[in-house]
């Protein structure tokens, strides 16, 4: 019980996570009307849409006709993540998180965190240059180009339509975060990610960390898959984690056995550092 | 990090970026151009479609939670799919699979009006008159191939005829003499294209066992003429040219010799 107390967000995660790809599946194999579409577009009781801002904006530079639809969903979506969730797609909702997280875990368990194939800390910024990249080449060849290879994309369609060769792609992205790179595709490649990175980088809900409690044991920063986020601020200064690539998954927060971490608003208590208002 | 560090890290990372990207459209570039892929009813034209469609499968949803199901041999008939790796169809965009799944062409048209973008429209589903019906869609056009086809052989077949949906409009039946027995009728269809909605009934019920009637894209199979061919017959196309002039200007000058001497000039024949 207490562990499960102690994995809450985890749990949690895992379960919004499998719902919604269990949701799809129902929409299209029996027809239920919760959730229909895939995480490219999606809509909501049948009424409410739901647009992934990446592929709407590629389709931009495509020169598709834009519908009244996709804006409204765009809206909705741009509004819940930038206000509330920040990259917490990434985290909560995205169905490549349990293949990175599995092979995260894999990584742990076999060698060593740090045995990176690959040099991990200058192109921690590669997803950035490759989401404007994608974008112009979109452009270019006339369709939303990244589309083509999204994982998840081609996850998602696995569950709810059809898997074809998809899952060599799945498998992969699975091998080269488990024995390639540390947190590679989400980490630094993700355009999606990198995409929710920058809508969600103002929003509200924020891990805050208190120094006083930190005994500097790093377990917070052995767990967290974007941890150039957390090491300015842990052990160093009592703050909200301001990093935009944080997707408020709530690992840290939950291996801290010092009550160092918690999730709170930022910017409704400016000033006030003392004050934290423990939020969900 | 100073400002050489900053440039150095920002050239290294767009270089590296192009070159993933490049690689990703290129695959992306090939992988869009399947121009055998049947898509549903009121799709925009290909180059447009796949622009267009966002790869959300509520189409395919529609299709499969459609009022008129047909069930054979206790197994219920699904057209939609969104193509996999391996469908040869740009990944993620719905088609249809006419010899296993054709489209049954609903009333209602479900998949055409849950289409969020755009990607599938009534504006390609309507006549000229601009009334919306499943009967105007031009998904494909049937193509029979007479080698295969028992019609051909002089067999009474006309599967594909009491297939269709449009019978007696997209497809009839010809009769011609059989000459090789000299007293039996060859009963032939014939595929009508400006009623063809290229649904895939027929393929579907198509004996042989390879289909000898396919349907293929429109754009795929159908010819264009050019302008200058007016039907004398049509009273429609006898509109088109009613205010055309009728000066001609020619590059070269009309030649006043006859067809004779002007295709033999210069010739020198040697007796």
């Amino acid at each position: 019980m207490n562990k499960i107390l102690k994995n809450k967000y985890l749990i949690l995660r895992r379960f919004i996570q499998f719902g919604i790809l269990f949701l799809y599946f129902g929409a299209n194999y029996y027809g239920w009307k919760i959730l229909i579409g895939n995480l490219s577009f999606s809509k909501l009781f049948n009424t409410i849409p739901l647009t992934d801002p990446y592929a709407f904006l590629q389709m931009l530079f495509a020169g598709a006709v834009i519908s009244s639809n996709l804006i409204i969903g765009l809206i909705i979506v741009l509004l819940f993540y930038g206000i509330i969730g920040g990259r917490a797609y990434c985290s909560w909702v995205c169905p490549v998180n349990l293949i990175t997280d599995l092979a995260a875990w894999v990584r742990r368990k076999t060698h060593h965190e740090k045995d990176n194939l690959v040099s991990a800390i200058k192109i921690k910024k590669f997803r950035y240059a490759f989401l404007i990249v994608m974008l112009i080449f979109s452009a270019i060849i006339g369709a939303a180009a990244y589309e083509f290879i999204n994982p998840i994309g081609y996850f998602t369609r696995g569950v709810a339509f059809t898997l074809g060769f998809g899952w060599v792609w799945l498998l992969v992205i699975f091998i080269f975060d488990a024995f390639v790179l540390k947190n590679g595709w989400c980490g630094h490649i993700c355009p999606v990610g990198a995409m929710y990175s920058l809508i969600g980088s103002k929003n509200i809900i924020r891990v805050y960390h208190t120094k006083e409690n930190c005994t500097n044991c790093g377990d917070c920063l052995s767990i967290c898959p974007e941890n150039q986020v957390l090491s300015p601020i842990i052990n160093k200064k009592s703050d909200y984690i301001h990093g935009i690539e944080c997707t408020n998954c709530g690992r840290c927060i939950e291996v801290c056995n010092d009550n160092a971490l918690n999730f709170s608003l930022r910017n409704f208590i400016k000033g006030e550092k003392n004050e934290k208002n423990s939020s969900n | 990090m100073d400002r050489r560090t900053f440039l150095n890290n920002l050239i290294q990372l767009s270089a590296a970026a192009t070159a993933a990207g490049a690689v990703v459209s290129g695959f992306a570039e090939e992988n869009k151009n399947k121009p055998l892929a049947l898509r549903p009813p009121g799709a925009l034209p290909e180059k447009d479609f796949i622009k267009t469609c966002i790869r959300c499968g509520l189409c395919v949803e529609a299709c499969k939670n459609r009022e008129n199901k047909m069930i054979v041999n206790g197994k219920e008939i699904d057209t939609l799919y969104l193509a996999a790796p391996g469908d040869s169809v740009p990944i993620g965009t719905p088609f249809f699979n006419p010899r296993t799944g054709p489209c049954f062409m609903c009333d209602d048209i479900p998949c055409m009006y849950a289409c969020p973008t755009g990607a599938l429209t009534p504006k390609e589903c309507e006549n000229n008159k601009g009334e919306v019906a499943i009967d105007y869609a031009k998904m494909g056009v049937a193509v029979i191939d007479p080698s295969s086809c028992i019609a051909f052989w002089g067999l009474q077949c006309t599967a594909c005829y009491r297939a269709c949906p449009e019978i007696d409009k997209a497809i009839t039946i010809e009769w011609k003499q059989n000459k090789r027995t000299g007293k039996h009728a060859y009963r032939i269809p014939v595929v009508h294209e400006d009623y063809c909605t290229g649904c895939g009934m027929c393929e579907m019920a198509c004996v042989t066992e390879k289909p000898a009637i396919k349907i293929f894209p429109r754009e795929v199979f159908l010819g264009k003429v050019s302008n200058r061919y007016v039907k004398g017959w049509s009273k429609q196309d006898q509109q088109r040219v009613k205010n055309a002039s009728t000066k001609t200007t020619t590059k070269t000058p009309w030649s006043k010799e006859n067809p004779l001497q002007n295709l033999n000039q210069g010739v020198n024949w040697n007796e």
